[in-house]
């Protein structure tokens, strides 16, 4: 295989990767700094390299962005075959042997695991669209379209996805919606509950909101201990990764 | 004791360990799990400041007199409770057991709590030692890893029959504190590992024992905080919240400290330095002169006061564990009871965002 990680071909290889998400964080495998390397031959074999925060990263969430990443490259035109490698981790040799063989999870681990990953993955969707929310509404409060507070309380009650501004994070909570079968039209209500679909009542709009907040928090502070983890483990950026440091608090009191 | 701004602050450590996981207690055939785990620990201790880190081979294995000058002389540790994790399929004496940790205590009398452990799967002689453990060592807590391999099963859960003996067991033979981790495992492969829905029933089912989620259910903090504020008798621990996050993280510390401070209040929060992985001192030290970074997305948390801090570090733990508090380090009566259970209350009406 000759290949090297500035050629064309990679390039579209890191785009496809950048559409597969760690269900967990709810970010791309690629911004989170898990591929490690990518490669592609002449004739179209693709290899993908990925690694992980930790030796014990769970499996189910292991193995479904392996799965995903071989399911994005292996649709690319011009690419043949796909080898997903996962590093580094306790399981991966179920899990790239499973991977290899298409076989599903499972079958990759033969005896430990009872149902697939459908369920797993729609429960954190789930908990991405309530994340989702929590950002859109703060967007709305920041430029003013809702006012903060008691006031707009009603009125978020009663906003539909057409009224929230465009932007990425709306965009992005649509897609997720939809993926879940949940009203994500223009005529969608932005406030529903994220398992029904039913639009929230007025009594529990406060509520709502603090658990969009809550959920929101503890997605992003698992995936600032995961990055810390990454770089902890490996000292080196991923293909793609987006470098984030945290910007520092104005007034540190330590 | 530590004393800052005219504040003293009686600390107890409520999570430490004293660890063996040097390559003599590898377990032949295992060593791939057992050297990734505590290469998983190791990385842990990247999230602290750098003057604190260890070389890896200090970090297998630390001393006595290394534990007593980080915890006790350094780190402004009281009293110190031993959480101990077993591992005894990868590690031939075990990680951290509860022999190894009062065997180690016991030559410095009044400095430690001696959690033990159960395990469901070991079957009445798993009771048995339970029963030793407590007789010997005055246990009233116990730490349950309920991700733990045993003889081919790669963990269970706390709503099992048999787990449900054991806490029923437990109960009686005077344990008040369950600490469960909720952390990085691996079965069932299929379910959310993490789900601390188990904790939920437990608590309900077992209401004059205290359920204390180690690691706040990380990476669950939102279906923790659910359960949480409906169980009066579920408690945070907060190991790898403040050493994982406040000096690595400060922003994500803030509002994971916030939403904890709303969801369960300070009276369900307790210190935890998870030593070996993170040194007392910095945390101890950083919390107390810790409050939120500026910014509109802090305004609406609770703040955390001197005296909810005291609760933190020490007080909360000392009541959910009967320790003698000194005079001087005790709140004022208008303070409120340290651990107390009605703190928790579903929060119906929050104010508006």
């Amino acid at each position: 295989m000759t290949a090297t990680t500035t050629a064309p071909g990679v390039a579209r290889l890191l785009a496809a990767l950048d559409g597969v998400f760690d269900p967990e964080l709810d970010e791309s495998i690629t911004s989170l700094g898990f591929v490690a390397a990518c490669t592609i031959s002449a004739d179209g074999d693709a290899e993908v390299r990925l690694r992980l925060p930790t030796y014990f990263c769970a499996p189910n969430f292991a193995y479904l962005m392996a799965a995903d990443a071989y399911d994005a490259v292996i649709s690319l035109p011009g690419v043949r075959t796909v080898r997903v490698l996962l590093a580094d981790h306790f399981a991966a040799d179920a899990i790239n042997s499973g991977v290899a063989a298409q076989a599903g999870f499972v079958q990759a681990f033969s005896g430990e695991a009872a149902g697939e990953l459908d369920r797993l993955r729609t429960d954190f969707l789930r908990k991405a669209v309530l994340a989702g929310t929590d950002q859109v509404c703060r967007a709305l409060h920041a430029s003013a379209t809702v006012p903060a507070g008691h006031a707009g309380l009603e009125r978020l009650r009663t906003l539909t996805l057409a009224e929230v501004p465009p932007s990425p994070a709306a965009d992005r909570l649509r897609w997720r919606r939809a993926e879940l079968g949940l009203p994500a039209g223009d005529d969608a209500l932005l406030l529903i509950d994220p398992a029904s679909g039913d639009p929230v009542e007025p009594d529990v709009v406060p509520l709502h909101l603090r658990r969009a907040r809550l959920t929101a928090v503890s997605i992003e502070a698992n995936a600032s201990i995961c990055r810390g983890m990454l770089h902890n483990r490996y000292r080196s950026a991923g293909l793609g990764e987006s470098v984030r440091s945290e910007p520092r608090p104005h007034k540190e009191k330590r | 004791m530590y004393e800052k701004d005219g504040e003293r602050y009686f600390v107890v450590d409520g999570h430490m360990h004293y660890w063996n996981a040097a390559p003599d207690n590898w377990v032949p055939g295992q060593e791939q799990y057992a050297k990734g785990w505590i290469e998983c620990f190791y990385a842990y201790m990247g999230l602290a400041p750098p003057e604190t880190h260890w070389p890896i081979e200090k970090f297998q294995r630390y001393s006595e007199d290394d534990l007593m000058k980080d915890v006790f002389a350094d780190g402004h540790v009281d009293m110190a409770i031993f959480q101990p994790t077993y591992l005894k399929e990868w590690y031939k004496e075990g990680f951290n057991t509860t022999e190894r940790n009062a065997l180690m205590g016991e030559k410095h009398p009044g400095k430690f709590v001696y959690n033990t452990r159960f395990d469901p799967r070991d079957g009445d002689a798993g009771l048995d030692e339970l029963r030793r453990n407590v007789e010997r060592f005055g246990s009233r807590g116990v730490k349950l890893y309920t991700a733990e391999w045993n003889a081919g099963s790669r963990g269970y859960k706390l709503t099992d029959p048999a787990a449900y003996r054991c806490l029923a067991v437990a109960q009686e033979l005077g344990i008040k504190n369950i600490h469960v981790h909720k952390g990085p495992t691996i079965w069932p492969l299929d379910k959310d590992a993490f789900d601390v829905s188990d904790v939920d029933h437990a608590a309900t089912d077992f209401p004059e024992l205290n359920f204390i989620v180690e690691h706040v259910g990380l990476p669950r903090i939102e279906d923790f905080c659910f359960v949480a504020v409906q169980e009066p008798n579920v408690y945070a621990g907060l190991a790898v919240v403040i050493g994982g996050l406040m000096h690595a993280r400060p922003r994500f510390f803030a509002k994971v400290m916030g939403e904890l401070l709303f969801w369960l209040g300070e009276d369900k929060l307790l210190f935890g330095s998870d030593y070996a992985i993170w040194e007392p001192r910095w945390q101890v030290e950083g919390f107390v002169d810790w409050d939120y970074p500026d910014g509109a997305e802090f305004s609406e948390y609770p703040r955390l006061s001197p005296a909810g801090k005291k609760k933190i570090l020490g007080l909360n733990a000392a009541r959910l564990y009967g320790l003698e508090v000194p005079a001087e380090f005790r709140l004022p009566p208008e303070a409120g009871t340290p651990a107390a259970q009605e703190a928790a209350r579903l929060v119906e009406h929050a104010p508006g965002s």
